[in-house]
């Protein structure tokens, strides 16, 4: 692979945001109340907005012509370069909102920073998805509050989500060599500065939820390096389906 | 989407006919009626049944196109297509708040429909084995409910008629799209032509039973024609929807599935074939090939979000509570 870093560091914001948008699209329609039916397609549609723009600069940076949808629909699980929290499976809705609110606490910020980042376009796809995370970010924070300080049975789901996404969140700080380079010329974010406003949102949430957040032990890592879970591949079993039966087709 | 039939018998007038008589000027005179003006019981009961039908159609509906999301073929078509269904949840829900104006509660019309005591339109019933019905839905579905739907923008009730007309531009915008689906695929491939007029041959007559049964076998339309309800019969518009519908379609290079569909010169419309009424009866009745699964579906989302309305609920009395207790504490 000569993929350079700025493709790789473009190809994982897309990927993350692709990935998330497909589980939240997952509860179209089936959604604890009509609300909830609409803020979940809402957010699902602004995580597959901000892939589109990823993934058509992306496609740009390398420059062999590839668009947003060969880069979406053609690559298999080894060419995927999400952190693995996104992919697990929808799971019931405190999981899903409990991820929601451990990647919106995370990203909002992170968009913020990217806002502002040497790279033009990187910085204007950034502006736009901040106010969207802005409204990820208080969504699921009050669902996070509503269903921890709201029965014993949402709080017992919610606590089983904890355990289960806390070793997943790790993997959002890690810096490697293909992004140092980037942070210090300004182009990317550094996403371990991150990590104390991180635990400032998620610590001043969860007193509102009850919840005590759990000691850092071992995490999950290796979605950014194309090492991903069981997940992933049926995921894109039922996303690339289509491109994959009826290949080279315009639709 | 649309709510076909009304089959409940209108009732006798117990009302007073001096009351009735100013009721009737006013929809004479095409004043709208709105929520807390006097309205004789029978006209509250069809508008109550006859919104919260189209609301239920609007959330079942969400079904059938849902089943595609994960696998739209391309980034484009998938947020079109969330979008859309994404659109008919809100439809929904500003359906049913005007169904509320008359007294009735959005869950006892959520219960209704999943006891199976309430209908919603038939036409969900039908599967979505294929993308192309993405395509066909948006073009003959849709299609076929903004012929029902435009007239409704004028209907009586003030609300109704509000909220149809937010409704009606949302529904031509996903009509177009269909249309566009299906003009990409009858341009593109032999195998998506293919999927294209299978998808016709399957949703052509399903389509046509959308406007309900034919004049002659339709219970109460004289009433709700009065009272300017409804303002065509079900058989001008399925003819108003032919006449728009087929040449669009031999545009596209597809063939209708029906041999005696012929243009009448004379006439200027389009003639077309007997619709099989017993299949239409049957899957009112509820042997279509999905009404068991589309409820099953909507009563699995209701059992499983039952602990989530739960917590809410509880959380927003202990806040209530809370507040309630620091205000005595302050005082």
């Amino acid at each position: 692979m000569t993929d350079t870093p700025l493709f790789t560091y473009t190809l994982r914001l897309a990927d993350n945001a692709l990935v998330l948008g497909h589980r939240l699209s997952e509860w179209c329609g089936h959604a604890p109340m009509l609300e909830e039916d609409l803020a979940l397609a809402n957010m699902a549609l602004d995580c597959i907005g901000q892939a589109r723009n990823f993934y058509t600069y992306a496609g740009e940076i390398e420059g062999k012509g590839r668009t947003e949808d060969d880069l979406a629909y053609l690559r298999d699980c080894d060419g995927f370069r999400n952190i693995l929290l996104v992919e697990r499976p929808r799971g019931d809705f405190a999981f899903t909102i409990l991820r929601q609110f451990f990647y919106a606490a995370f990203m909002h910020p992170y968009f913020e920073r990217l806002s502002a980042s040497k790279d033009e376009r990187l910085a204007s796809i950034a502006a736009k998805a901040v106010k969207e995370m802005a409204y990820h970010l208080r969504h699921s924070a009050e669902w996070v509050i509503r269903l921890g300080d709201g029965t014993e049975e949402s709080a017992a789901r919610l606590a089983e989500a904890l355990v289960d996404l806390w070793p997943f969140t790790g993997e959002m700080f890690e810096v490697d060599e293909t992004e140092r380079a980037l942070i210090e010329a300004g182009v990317a974010v550094d996403p371990a500065a991150l990590r104390p406003l991180w635990l400032e949102t998620v610590d001043r949430v969860f007193a509102d939820a009850l919840l005590a957040r759990p000691q850092d032990g071992w995490m999950q890592t290796g979605g950014r390096r194309g090492e991903h879970s069981e997940h992933l591949g049926h995921l894109l079993a039922d996303l690339q389906f289509m491109q994959r039966a009826y290949p080279g087709s315009t639709w | 989407m649309y709510a076909q039939a009304l089959n409940a018998a209108t009732e006798t007038s117990k009302d007073d006919p001096a009351k009735l008589a100013a009721f009737q000027a006013r929809i004479d005179a095409e004043e709208k009626i709105e929520p807390n003006d006097w309205m004789p019981e029978g006209y509250r009961k069809t508008l109550v049944r006859q919104i919260s039908q189209h609301a239920h159609s609007e959330i079942v509906g969400m079904l059938p196109e849902g089943n595609w999301i994960t696998r739209a073929p391309s980034l484009k078509r998938k947020a079109a297509l969330l979008a859309k269904v994404q659109d008919e949840g809100g439809h929904g829900l500003y359906l049913y708040s005007a169904a509320e104006t008359l007294g009735v509660s959005r869950e006892e019309l959520v219960e209704a429909l999943l006891s199976g005591k309430a209908k919603y339109s038939s036409i969900f019933n039908y599967p979505t084995p294929s993308w192309a019905d993405m395509g066909m839905i948006g073009w003959l579905v849709d299609g076929a409910a903004i012929m029902n739907q435009i007239p409704l923008c004028r209907t009586s009730f003030g609300p109704y008629a509000r909220a149809m007309i937010r409704i009606c531009k949302e529904e031509s915008f996903h009509q177009r799209q269909g249309y566009e689906i299906v003009m990409t695929l009858a341009r593109g491939t032999p195998a998506q032509k293919k999927m294209a007029q299978d998808s016709l041959n399957r949703w052509w007559w399903p389509a046509l039973m959308m406007f309900g049964p034919s004049d002659t076998a339709s219970q109460h339309s004289d009433q709700n024609m009065k009272w300017k309800i409804k303002r065509f019969s079900n058989d001008a518009l399925r003819q108003k929807f032919v006449d728009a519908t087929v040449p669009q379609g031999h545009f596209l290079g597809l063939t209708f599935p029906d041999p005696d569909l012929r243009f009448n010169e004379a006439t200027g419309h389009w003639e077309f074939g007997e619709i099989d009424w017993s299949e239409f009866n049957r899957v009112v009745k509820g042997e279509g090939p999905c009404n068991r699964e589309r409820l099953k579906a909507r009563n699995k989302a209701q059992e499983e979000g039952a602990w989530v309305r739960a917590a809410a609920l509880a959380h927003a009395e202990k806040r209530a509570a809370r507040k309630a207790a620091a205000k005595i504490a302050a005082e």
